[in-house]
């Protein structure tokens, strides 16, 4: 006992030796360091801060000094952004559009990558150069003829109604057929390295492909699958161009909209302390989400880019 | 025979609806926009005439335009370039810089990694409308707030055409920075610890430990970094559109390719000139593409 504790003590003493050794080497620039870091924390939260400490503020102290702290924590404001800015509509509408977007990428991604990945075929390479050729496009050169492509799909007799201008599905259709690219790539880039063993053992007892696919080739890409949905689900969440152009009618808005629509309209309305109210509403669930999640999401968004 | 059938059935039922949504709504407008960017369509209803490079020809002329591809082409040199000096420098600080026994991380790594990241998780557009306020030009907004109770002038950040297209510029990096910190954590995470114990063993200092060993071996990443940072700034759209006065502005100091042909497109309603427009972005951005696919030989260093 009385040995592994002057053990340690003398190990300490010989690690804070080279420690102290070391801080006289790099002695300022550690300070320096550790200033900047600093500073950058508060560049990112502040200006974060500063809105939330907003959303409680009356118009009067918005408009006051910057810095001053409210009378009273006006909750009310909250209550007038969520109903009269109608951004718990709009929260509501971007849950429903990403979440079948998603979904629906996910599906028709995974579905095609692994055909694309695993079955060679001819015409194989040139349906996958076709997808991943997306990746290289500005959405802008897009935006016209995808305007009236939609709006002419809204004629179309019977689903016209459904998947036209101002329909949440027509979006969701929009943001399935963007996303594929890199769905698609990433996809395929990671079915390519499971094993075929399973597969093929599964499909000579008399599986079907399709079995084979959906109950053990989708499980076995899960982390995979995981990454992509996380990268669509934020991808799809933050839209704001292609939803501008196709969704005009003010109670189909998704939440961007709707936040980047009260920042002009406040101008007229007067209800400054509501915006700060759905600046709040729109950032602290997604600080929440991704404090949670922040493993998951992190490798997830950076993922793609070391592929 | 009949199992040839069912592969075959089942590649055909796996591949119609990707590729039937991805036709229809991506390579059709895509197709489209070449030709009706050589029609003089305008309205919604107008019927669309042939006009061949007419609209091309009345582009080089466009003084706004060419402003937007400036500021696109200042973007495309300082965004990678601040976000990359800044990001490398915090990733090396949060992974090797720390004064610690062996190779280590700063004190509290795991929480800035997780800081500076916030704001890529917010949508562009929120972020300018959060900016918007934080750069009000009274004494009401944060960053003037202070600047006047310290008897300074308030900066127009927004409203002064000399400064906009900064402050534009710094709401790009404050978001991206987070996000390549991360990643090139990753890229440090896949460099084995021996090297830089080896390196200190031999006496390098901190600044020889970045220059001689991290930056060389993230020389890949880096390169990833550089093209997507490229494509972002030739992309920008949402924080200039949402944040800045009048879509651009003030007096168009802002402005960017995408900005001018959603204008055009959808303010002006100059279907066939917006779609030039396009066309022109369409080519440049490929032009980058492959420009840096040819720049960045990869050579990759095997442990």
């Amino acid at each position: 006992m009385t040995t592994t504790t002057s053990g340690t003590s003398a190990v300490a003493a010989s690690r804070s030796l080279t420690r102290r050794e070391r801080r006289r080497r790099l002695g300022p620039l550690s300070a320096l360091s550790h200033t900047a870091l600093v500073v950058w924390t508060a560049l990112t939260v502040v200006p974060i801060l500063w809105t939330f400490l907003a959303s409680v503020k009356s118009e009067d102290e918005i408009f006051g000094d910057a810095w001053s702290t409210p009378a009273r924590l006006r909750w009310e404001n909250f209550a007038r952004a969520w109903e009269q800015a109608h951004i718990g509509q709009y929260m509501l509408n971007s849950v429903i559009v990403v979440s079948f977007g998603t979904l629906g990428t996910m599906l028709a991604g995974s579905m095609a990558a692994y055909v694309l990945a695993r079955y060679p075929f001819r015409g194989n390479r040139a349906v996958y150069l076709l997808f991943v050729s997306g990746l290289a496009f500005p959405v802008y050169l897009a935006l016209t003829p995808l305007f009236f492509v939609v709006q002419n799909l809204g004629n179309v007799p019977l689903a016209g109604p459904f998947i036209g201008l101002n329909t949440h599905a027509g979006l969701v259709l929009v943001y399935i057929a963007y996303s594929l690219p890199f769905t698609v790539f990433f996809l395929a880039a990671f079915f390519r390295t499971l094993p075929t063993a399973v597969a093929e053992a599964a499909l000579v007892d008399g599986a079907s492909h399709t079995r084979v696919f959906f109950q053990i080739m989708l499980p076995m890409a899960r982390p995979g699958i995981v990454s992509v949905a996380i990268f669509n689900v934020l991808g799809q969440w933050n839209q704001y161009q292609l939803p501008l152009v196709l969704l005009q009618e003010r109670d189909k808005w998704v939440l961007t909209q709707g936040i980047a629509d009260i920042s002009t309209a406040a101008g007229y309305d007067q209800d400054w302390s509501a915006l700060f109210a759905a600046l709040t509403l729109a950032i602290l669930p997604m600080l929440v989400v991704y404090t949670v999640f922040q493993r998951q999401i992190q490798s997830g968004l950076t993922a793609g880019a070391l592929k | 025979m009949f199992t040839r059938y069912r592969r075959g059935l089942f590649i055909t039922s796996f591949l119609a609806a990707p590729v039937t949504l991805y036709v229809v709504y991506v390579i059709s407008p895509y197709a489209q926009a070449f030709y009706i960017a050589m029609t003089d369509w305008r309205g919604v209803t107008a019927t669309p005439a042939f006009i061949g490079f007419d609209n091309f020809a009345r582009l080089f002329s466009d003084q706004i335009f060419w402003k937007a591809v400036t500021h696109n082409g200042a973007l495309l040199v300082l965004l990678p370039l601040l976000t990359i000096v800044i990001a490398l420098f915090f990733a090396f600080l949060l992974n090797v810089g720390g004064e610690g026994r062996g190779v280590a991380g700063i004190r509290g790594s795991r929480f800035y990694r997780v800081v500076f990241f916030f704001p890529q998780v917010l949508a562009v557009a929120v972020v300018a409308v959060l900016f918007q306020q934080v750069f009000r030009p009274d004494g009401s907004g944060m960053l003037n707030g202070p600047l006047m109770a310290m008897g300074l002038r308030p900066v127009g950040f927004l409203s002064d055409p000399g400064v906009a297209f900064w402050s534009v510029l710094g709401v790009m990096v404050w978001q991206a920075v987070g996000f390549y910190v991360v990643l090139f954590s990753a890229g440090l995470a896949s460099i084995p610890r021996d090297m830089f114990e080896a390196a200190q063993i031999d006496g390098a200092g901190r600044a020889s430990l970045f220059f001689r060993i991290t930056l060389p071996l993230l020389w890949d990443t880096v390169q990833v970094a550089w093209v997507y940072l490229g494509i972002l700034a030739l992309d920008v759209f949402a924080i200039v559109w949402v944040m800045t006065d009048q879509h651009g502005g003030p007096d168009f100091s802002t402005t960017v390719m995408a900005a001018e042909i959603y204008r055009n497109a959808f303010s002006y309603f100059r279907f066939g000139y917006a779609s030039a427009l396009g066309v022109v972005m369409f080519f440049f951005t490929v032009g980058f593409a492959i420009l840096s696919l040819r720049l960045t030989r990869r050579e990759r260093i095997e442990y």
